[in-house]
């Protein structure tokens, strides 16, 4: 473990300054990051011009739980969203160099191409979460921030279980990257909106078999003292440490299962 | 130049003919990568179709749209992304991989133009993903929910026109952006710009009737609307009355334009090539 953060951190760090040197386009990426999230924000604002309430959330609440989701994503998408690029590694051979590397795989291909501008993702969650914080009705508690700081971090940990999924599945399928996409953004862009928009089967999905209605939908009901509208048991709520944890045990398992199963391209 | 004959006519149709399998070909390699693209493309209009049909039952008729309208724009969106390149790469990774190695030098002794060669290979690449990536969530979304199809052949002639003529605009676009490189090298932050702009003047984050009046007429001063928008207007125009000739040659103007600007900066741009590596 310790082995895997301190070569993360080298490896990442050797990117970063990498990025650096290019001044100018580091600072033009990051900030068409952020201005990139900003449009799907934007399309709500448009949105809330035709309407008072969404899915019976009000545009306040739909930020708090945009920005929840947008963070971990970000997060999750810095530390080892190029995991998604696994697929190239194995097909020019250079995922064998990695394996015989005195740091574990995991590390190396998360921190493989590490890019800092995706900071940009997460700073406009900040922008709206602070928003939302000051707009939203809400009655904050000590729980109620325990909650949503835990969310945040069981969030991003979520997202990053789905991005090492994607990954290991590459070691199958090598071209299939792509489907990484429909979990990854996918899930983020369907817990921007309230999941009272979908069927209930699709809320059961992202509950029990995917478990990205962790990473703000439940904790973000808690925090805006609302009851489930599904009529979900309570303590969901507080539930996204152990879909944090089980998911990272399931996504733990299948990358291990994969780096069993890889074959070398050969040379 | 000499006069034109028959025979080079027809050598010229089947070289360029040649290269738009070659482009159909190249991507219809990749399977996996077709599924898996087709695979995001239907989760993704599932969740905006949802959001649609919430948006659309709280404000029945929103910009001139019914329900099945709106869902109908969610789901042939999701199946124009690929065929119009909606996410950039493509031309834009090509050429500006070409430049970068060297391997541009090359492309300029070809018996063809730098821009009919590309062009030919990216219809050939769009031909494959209409039938790959576009015709998988047209019919999930068609199997899910009821969505409004045209009821006249000529509404649909009309509508495969238009997606052809969406299609070479995206190539238009990405082109002229691809040859940035020539300038620039590095084009990856140019190309972001252009996916942003793409993305949300296209009609693809909401439709452009949502949008706030002089948001509208923002979009519609710029050519991004020609890749969505416009073929989905077509496709909707017997539900919606939307008159279908001024779309469709605001599409050939901005082609004409697009293409006109791309071969005069190529040739601008062979003028002062450096050949890179080698």
């Amino acid at each position: 473990m310790v082995d895997a953060v301190r070569g993360f951190a080298i490896i990442a760090g050797a990117w970063v300054r990498s990025a650096l040197s290019y001044r100018t386009s580091f600072v033009i990426g990051t900030l068409v990051q952020l201005v990139i999230t900003f449009l799907d924000f934007a399309a709500i604002i448009i949105m809330f011009g035709h309407i008072e309430a969404f899915g019976g959330f009000s545009i306040s609440q739909i930020a708090l739980l945009y920005a929840m989701s947008g963070f971990a994503l970000g997060a999750a998408d810095m530390l080892v969203g190029n995991a998604e690029a696994l697929g190239r590694r194995i097909r020019d051979g250079s995922f064998d160099q990695m394996l015989i590397r005195p740091v574990p795989a995991l590390a190396q291909v998360a921190a493989d191409r590490f890019a800092l501008r995706r900071i940009g993702r997460i700073a406009q969650s900040g922008v709206v979460l602070t928003w939302a914080i000051s707009a939203a009705p809400i009655d904050w508690s000590v729980a109620r921030v325990v909650v949503l700081a835990g969310a945040m971090a069981c969030g991003a940990v979520i997202f990053c279980a789905v991005f090492v999924m994607g990954g290991a599945f590459q070691v199958f399928a090598g071209d299939a990257a792509e489907v990484a996409n429909a979990f990854t953004y996918g899930g983020n862009t369907l817990t921007q909106y309230p999941l009272t928009i979908y069927p209930s089967e699709l809320v059961k999905g992202v509950t029990f078999i995917v478990p990205i209605a962790f990473v703000n939908w439940y904790p973000g009901l808690f925090v805006l003292g609302m009851d489930d509208p599904f009529g979900l048991p309570g303590w969901l709520q507080f539930a996204s440490p152990v879909a944090a944890v089980a998911f990272v045990v399931v996504a733990a398992a299948f990358w291990r299962t994969a780096i069993r199963h890889y074959r070398s391209t050969g040379s | 130049m000499g006069p034109i004959s028959i025979d080079r006519v027809r050598g010229t149709a089947g070289l360029y003919g040649a290269l738009v399998v070659r482009g159909f070909r190249r991507y219809a390699t990749y399977r996996a990568a077709t599924v898996a693209g087709a695979f995001t493309n239907t989760v993704f209009g599932v969740i905006i179709a949802y959001t649609y049909l919430a948006l659309w039952e709280t404000r029945p008729d929103l910009g001139g749209y019914g329900v099945a309208q709106a869902l109908t724009f969610a789901w042939v969106a999701q199946a124009l992304i690929a065929p119009v390149g909606l996410f950039g790469g493509f031309i834009i990774d090509d050429l500006s991989e070409r430049v970068r190695t060297g391997a541009a030098a090359i492309d300029l002794h070809r018996p063809v133009s730098l821009l009919g060669l590309r062009l030919a290979e990216d219809v050939g690449r769009a031909a494959y993903h209409l039938l790959a990536r576009g015709l998988p969530p047209m019919v999930v979304g068609a199997v899910l929910f009821d969505l409004a199809w045209p009821s006249q052949l000529s509404t649909w002639v009309l509508f495969a026109l238009s997606v052809a003529l969406a299609v070479v605009v995206g190539f238009g676009l990405r082109y002229l952006l691809g040859l940035l490189a020539y300038w620039i090298i590095d084009v990856q932050g140019p190309a972001w710009v252009l996916v942003v702009l793409q993305l949300f003047f296209s009609g693809m984050m909401l439709p452009l009737v949502v949008f706030p009046d002089w948001l509208r007429t923002v979009a519609d001063l710029l050519p991004f609307r020609c890749l969505i928008q416009i073929p989905i207007d077509v496709l909707l125009s017997e539900d919606t009355g939307t008159a279908v000739a001024p779309l469709i040659g605001v599409q050939l103007l901005w082609i004409g334009f697009l293409l006109g600007a791309g071969g005069a900066l190529t040739r601008f741009a062979v003028r002062k090539v450096v050949v890179q590596g080698g």
